[in-house]
């Protein structure tokens, strides 16, 4: 089973997840994307290259670190974090947009578009453009844009054009529709920097790809502690880049059980959630078939999450894909406790997490109940919570 | 796949040594009714077919007037058996209607109950922008099945190659879209257009039509000769979108055409 799922995409499906569902405009574009990637991908030059920036720029091997004080409030549970929050510009996203920025540059693609919700994506975006001397254009929804405003001064400092959206919802969803239209528009002489792994084929494999290094690292380190693994990894879901990248490296341990939290805001009953994989039904959203959030006609419904980087109607196909095989278990939290995470493990342990991992955070609390004293639970704390002051108020 | 005789709406579209036009509107734009109604009067017009829009919430080939025409049409209530209902009373005045409408609404709906209900309302064929031929099936068969043609769309990226698979998965008409970009209205028609309708014709018996950037007469008089259909959408819309119906602007068009009535 997870062999298979290795294995994956299969002609740009997992399982009955994914596809291309875009105007003919971009099916050249896209195909070209896929044979670039896979060229890229198997040149020892290219990923030698990519080592380097990974090294030197994004700040990786990331630590794993011990949260002794968190898991002795949880009940004498041995948690780990993965520290995604170290890489430089303070999240995962780095890590996707260093490799997409490389393979721009090889396409000899000089435009960059990128949409964003939480800003991080934007922020890595607008950075691996500086590095590598890239136009930049950023969509962002203006209620985003509110409640994420250092991120937009880093974006604009870094040289990038901030686009506000100001149709549908105002956050990423509206967001990444305006990039895919800008794409259309623009195909010939722009690359699309997709933030997480949702998107027409190529673009959830490529992001995979790029972001397992958070799995294939944090794997290696904890065999490095006592040669066992851990009983669960969990990872928050949004679109689900962070939580693929270090799922992937687990997938064939069948012993480790994984768990993907998405953000059930006000409560999954309230309506007012962004759990594609909890509450929604397949259908097409921004390129692919996956598990989104929609009324009975297919239109897309509004979401809601504290979290600016969870707040999102769809999700990968490949969470989809893994929802369905079983080989991963969905979740959701609510605001009100990732906001009691986020507190307890900036209280406990001097760090202060984004709300994004919070929820993560927080469910690792739930299982280590379940698991009892001695349990083992990795977490991947996908970035820091600088960004989030506005929202988390005083105490 | 493609028919062995010629549909209702390939016969529709052809040029005889004019132009066709065909028109777009949004279903439920600004209301059901009112949609109904400026469908009906465009219908006779004398244009060749009428396209109407199935509102999305992500149209992500659609410019900003489609796109704002869509979002007062949902937020007037409008539902895909609403605007099969729209399409039924247009439909009914003899016009081929041709639904244009996003993939996730006819998942949503059910592919099979869609094309059954459409066929049934008098629709003649339907294009879905974000359905490449790569994910057509099942969905397009089952259209065919219930007698619906189904057009797709070429685009100046599309490779030469691709253009013939293109067409051998249409029928009623092959869509190029004129532009690399989404609809809206433009001042001058792109660079390159005459080759890509070339292209298509040379690769396709069923008639040619184009569309997104169309809005102008010289756009008409330029294109005449080179294709069997020109499609305007956002012009239109965006006179509906200030109380008016269309027609006028129509009726100039249709001047340029010299298929006028």
């Amino acid at each position: 089973m997870s062999r298979a799922a290795l294995t994956h995409p299969v002609d740009g499906r997992f399982g009955a997840f994914g596809g291309q569902y875009v105007p003919e405009t971009l099916m050249s574009a896209l195909k070209e994307l896929e044979d670039m990637w896979h060229e890229a991908k198997a040149d020892p030059q290219f990923q030698l290259e990519l080592a380097g920036h990974r090294r030197a720029f994004i700040g990786r091997p990331t630590p794993l670190y011990a949260a002794t004080r968190l898991g002795e409030q949880y009940g004498g549970t041995h948690i780990h974090f993965k520290r995604e929050d170290l890489c430089h510009t303070g999240a995962h996203k780095l890590n996707n947009a260093v490799g997409q920025a490389l393979l721009a540059v090889r396409m000899g693609k000089k435009r960059i578009i990128a949409e964003t919700g939480a800003g991080q994506h934007g922020v890595a975006t607008a950075t691996v453009c500086a590095r590598f001397g890239l136009e930049c254009t950023v969509y962002m929804g203006s209620e985003d844009m509110q409640r994420q405003s250092m991120n937009v001064r880093r974006m604009k400092l870094l040289g990038a054009k901030v686009v506000e959206v100001t149709s549908g919802t105002r956050t990423l969803k509206d967001a990444t529709t305006e990039a895919i239209r800008d794409w259309v528009s623009n195909v010939r002489t722009t690359h699309y920097i997709i933030g997480s792994v949702v998107g027409p084929h190529p673009y959830p494999e490529m992001v995979r790809d790029l972001q397992r290094v958070i799995g294939d690292e944090a794997r290696e380190q904890y065999l490095s502690l006592d040669g066992k693994l851990p009983d669960v990894v969990v990872a928050c879901v949004g679109g689900g880049s962070n939580a693929i990248g270090i799922f992937t490296a687990f997938l064939d341990d069948r012993d480790v059980q994984l768990v993907g939290v998405e953000a059930a805001g006000k409560g999954i009953r309230t309506g007012e959630h962004a759990a594609s994989l909890v509450g929604g039904r397949p259908g097409v959203l921004h390129g692919s078939y996956s598990y989104v959030l929609q009324d009975g006609d297919g239109q897309i419904l509004p979401t809601h999450s504290i979290s600016a980087g969870l707040d999102y109607p769809g999700v990968g196909p490949e969470h989809a894909f893994l929802r369905d095989i079983e080989r991963v278990e969905y979740v959701a939290v609510t605001d009100k406790d990732a906001l009691a995470a986020f507190r307890l493990c900036t209280r406990l342990e001097g760090i202060m997490p984004a709300l994004e991992p919070s929820h993560a955070i927080h469910h690792a609390g739930v299982i280590a109940k379940e698991l009892g004293p001695g349990g083992r639970i990795l977490v991947c704390l996908s970035g820091r919570g600088d960004k989030d002051m506005d929202s988390v108020d005083g105490g | 796949m493609v028919a062995e005789t010629s549909s209702r709406l390939e016969n529709a579209v052809r040029a005889h040594g004019d132009l066709k036009l065909i028109a777009y509107i949004m279903a439920g734009h600004p209301s059901k009714k009112r949609s109904i109604e400026v469908g009906k009067r465009l219908a006779g017009t004398g244009i060749a077919a009428l396209e109407i829009g199935i509102p999305h919430s992500d149209p992500l080939a659609d410019g900003p007037i489609i796109q704002r025409a869509g979002q007062k049409a949902l937020a007037a209530g409008t539902t895909v058996a609403g605007a099969l209902e729209v399409a039924e009373a247009v439909a009914r005045e003899g016009i081929p209607v041709v639904l244009m409408t996003y993939i996730n609404p006819v998942l949503a709906y059910d592919p099979r109950k869609f094309a059954a209900e459409a066929a049934q309302a008098g629709v003649a064929g339907v294009i879905v922008p974000d359905l490449p031929i790569e994910e057509a099936e099942p969905v397009a068969g089952w259209l065919r099945s219930a007698s619906l043609d189904t057009v797709f769309m070429v685009a100046p990226t599309t490779p030469p190659d691709r253009i013939a698979t293109i067409a051998s998965h249409s029928s009623g008409f092959v869509y190029c879209v004129t532009v690399t970009g989404i609809t809206g209205v433009r001042r001058d028609l792109p660079e390159g257009i005459a080759e890509l309708l070339a292209e298509v014709r040379k690769r396709t018996t069923l008639p040619v039509a184009a569309g997104f950037g169309i809005s102008r007469q010289d756009h008409l008089k330029a294109l005449r000769g080179k294709l069997d259909a020109a499609a305007v959408g956002s012009a239109i819309v965006d006179e509906i979108d200030r109380a008016g119906d269309g027609v006028s602007l129509v009726r100039e068009l249709l001047k340029a055409c010299g298929t006028g009535r």
